[in-house]
């Protein structure tokens, strides 16, 4: 084969519904044979599309999808040597335990003899010995869940695929279910890709885990990289708790966020704007005259095997988790060593979208007209008696061929429950927001398709539907040639 | 004043007594009594014993079984058609298919006397084809929809379980698809066949000359032999109460998967 052991690669892949809806965009993943690989994202975010396009249930728009490299993006599922381990099991009610497990050995046509002694020796394998003519029906959702793992793995897969199998069961039972399919993964040596939304699942299986959003690839990394050097606000913000600042280089190793001055490991240029992440087991509280930074205690919550004490340190609300309590109220001092602090160069959140020109040589936005002048925008351009707008040339200037951007700061934009605001230039809804110690940082979906990135103090709810008031006067505008 | 479980239902037990039980009795009372009053088997006798009420029974059955094959035949592949497609108009065209149900019965009847006057020349030529096409006419809706309502259930991951596990479109049909809509078959099957051996209105109203039982009992009440037509209602129970308990293995099934019916 000598493809340099990837047994499965996934190029360029695009996955575009009927309704014009992207759920997976230019996809890019080399998985090496007999790797465990995680995908991890937010409900939503394309990771079961992106499983579905490699059993054959779903065929990808763009892209290829090469088995030991051989293209396979188009084979129907039966002709792939995958299988799949299903959210909800999908056993067939109408058969029992063992001719659940058969079926995909008689579609073969195996001899009848071999067949038994497959099922029985994947039966032992899963620890149901003896359930062969058991129903479906009479069994627990962990031996359910153990027979739909059983019938996938006894067509001895080349890839074997979890969609989130473990989100039915209980906690107690999804922990151990967790390091068996662990287990069985180092014994058979089966490439086995995963899917889940749950961090500490991913954590702890995963050779390699692949962080999703919105249809894209956030991060690709092992376990201790995700966690320790996560690639931007969202992955720190979905693997586990994060403190997340804005802040900037003061200089060599040496940044400020959250009202204090930090020394740092990360060598960012001094001057560049950054996001901090600070692990809340990373922060260290000390006595009120010591620390980068001080704050009040506002609460305390026991979780067992620490404290999650919360502390407002000017606008900023910092987490921590610590083995010692602390009482609200307490002024206190915090902490934190160059190698707790994650520095990463900070995304550029300015909005810019497209506006047109109407037919009346005005600027427009979602069928509103922007009061600012053309004349200023366009060099040499004036406007006659008729208000049309000519060029330098004395030319009347076609609408069409005329293409502006405006730009503007998440904080310059405001949200509005009432939609029917007369400032309102679009609405939209709420679909993803961070904190950042004092603001949130929300990304709106709008119905024109263009995302918006807004700050606001206040806590909005996700899918919350909002009206936009972008003010005329705060766009930079610019004309595209 | 505070209604309890008991004053609530009151006026189901009332009508239970009143439509159910107290006719049952009667009908038992006139089958197993002769015109004097007296306990008589010979009612029963008479039914097994005469070739006329044996010969429509399986007369009957005949027309039954036919319909029932006919609507299965049509219905299986529409409903499993509309269940499948990813239609957007897919509550139309179930709505098209209901819709006869919701026209006056003699009307439609009415309609396809005519249409297949035009067509056959003279009705009076083929009784047997004439009962099964009227009748399939009137009871296709109650195969489709039962049909329908399972196979729109199924859970669509078993399907692509078959396949991901080696099946091809044709071989996950046969072997998870069918055995899985057999509750929705069973359901369609015991709403027509039933009803096919005794909706003789039918037939009446396509000027129809053959027997069925429905229409043996409407003869032996209307010459007043009120004992002897209910036997033969009787006896009709009797294959009814056999029916269920043949199907009833499929019973729970149904009920298990949310009910196959409506």
């Amino acid at each position: 084969m000598g493809n340099n052991g990837n047994i499965i690669e996934l190029k360029h892949i695009t996955k575009v519904y009927e309704d014009g809806f992207a759920a997976v965009s230019d996809f890019n993943l080399e998985v090496k044979r007999g790797e465990f690989v995680t995908f991890l994202g937010p409900s939503g975010c394309g990771k079961t599309t992106t499983l579905r396009m490699i059993a054959g249930f779903d065929l990808p728009t763009e892209g290829d999808i090469l088995l030991n490299g051989k293209d396979i993006s188009q084979l129907p599922p039966n002709m792939r040597p995958i299988n799949t381990v299903f959210q909800r099991y999908a056993l067939f009610p109408h058969m029992n335990i063992f001719e659940n497990i058969a079926f995909g050995l008689k579609q073969k046509k195996m001899p009848k003899d071999e067949i038994r002694r497959k099922v029985r020796k994947v039966l032992e394998l899963v620890d149901l010995e003896g359930f062969e003519h058991r129903s479906v029906s009479t069994l627990s959702g962990g031996q359910q869940q153990r027979v739909a793992i059983a019938r996938a793995l006894v067509n001895e897969p080349e890839i074997l695929l979890l969609d989130e199998p473990l989100g039915a069961l209980d906690l107690k039972m999804r922990k151990e279910m967790q390091l068996e399919l662990k287990a069985m993964h180092d014994e058979l040596g089966i490439t086995f890709i995963y899917v889940t939304h749950d961090q500490e699942e991913a954590l702890t299986m995963s050779d390699k885990i692949v962080v999703m959003s919105e249809g894209k690839i956030q991060q690709i990394g092992t376990p201790e990289d995700i966690y320790n050097e996560p690639a931007n606000a969202f992955v720190a913000d979905f693997i586990g708790e994060s403190n997340i600042f804005n802040g900037i280089m003061t200089g060599p190793m040496k940044a400020r966020f959250a009202g204090g001055e930090f020394v740092c490991v990360d060598d960012v240029p001094e001057g560049t704007q950054i996001t901090a992440v600070v692990r809340p087991e990373d922060i260290v509280l000390t006595g009120p005259e010591r620390g980068q930074i001080r704050g009040r205690v506002i609460s305390v919550i026991f979780k067992g095997i620490h404290y999650e004490i919360t502390v407002e340190s000017g606008r900023y609300e910092v987490v921590i988790q610590s083995t010692k309590s602390a009482k609200v109220g307490d002024q206190v001092g915090m902490e934190v060593e160059p190698d707790g602090i994650h520095i990463m160069i900070a995304e550029d959140h300015t909005n810019v979208f497209n506006v047109d020109m109407n037919r009346n040589h005005r600027l427009e936005f979602n069928g509103t007209e922007l009061n600012t002048s053309l004349t200023q925008l366009i060099r040499g351009s004036h406007r006659n008696e008729n208000h049309e707008l000519l060029d330098e040339n004395g030319e009347v200037i076609d609408p069409e061929k005329v293409r502006v951007t405006a730009a503007i700061e998440p904080q310059d934009i405001r949200m509005t429950d009432d939609t029917d605001d007369e400032n309102v230039l679009i609405e939209g809804t709420i679909s993803n927001l961070i904190y950042k110690g004092d603001h949130y940082s929300y990304v709106i979906n709008t119905e024109l398709g263009q995302d918006f990135i807004v700050d606001d103090e206040y806590l909005w709810n996700m899918g919350d539907l909002v009206g936009l008031i972008i003010p005329i006067d705060k766009m930079r505008f610019t004309l595209k040639k | 004043m505070k209604f309890s479980r008991k004053t609530l239902g009151i006026p189901y037990a009332v009508f239970l007594v009143l439509f159910v039980a107290a006719p049952l009795l009667v009908l038992f009372y006139y089958a197993f009594t002769n015109g004097q009053g007296q306990f008589t088997v010979q009612n029963l006798t008479d039914f097994f014993t005469d070739p006329n009420t044996l010969g429509t029974l399986f007369y009957s059955l005949l027309i039954a079984a036919a319909t029932t094959a006919l609507c299965l035949l049509l219905a299986y592949p529409a409903a499993y058609i509309l269940a499948t497609s990813r239609l957007k108009a897919k509550s139309v065209i179930i709505m098209i298919f209901v819709m006869p149900m919701w026209i006056n019965f003699s009307l439609r009847i009415t309609a396809l006397k005519e249409i297949l006057t035009v067509i056959e020349g003279n009705l009076a030529f083929y009784p047997f084809l004439n009962s099964v096409i009227g009748m399939t006419y009137d009871f296709l809706p109650f195969m489709i929809l039962p049909i329908y309502n399972t196979i729109v259930r199924l859970d669509g991951s078993l399907i692509e379980a078959a396949k991901d596990l080696g099946a091809n479109d044709r071989q996950a049909f046969f072997r998870v698809t069918l055995p899985l809509s057999v509750p929705g078959i069973v359901s369609g099957v015991s709403m027509v066949f039933l009803p096919a051996m005794t909706n003789y209105v039918v037939l009446d109203m396509l000027y129809n000359n053959t027997y069925i039982m429905g229409s043996l009992i409407g003869s032996y009440f209307s010459a007043y032999n009120w004992h002897g037509g209910s036997m033969i209602a009787l006896v009709l129970l009797g294959i009814i109460c056999l029916f269920t308990l043949l199907t009833g293995g499929m019973e729970t099934e149904d009920a298990r998967t949310g009910g196959a019916l409506l």
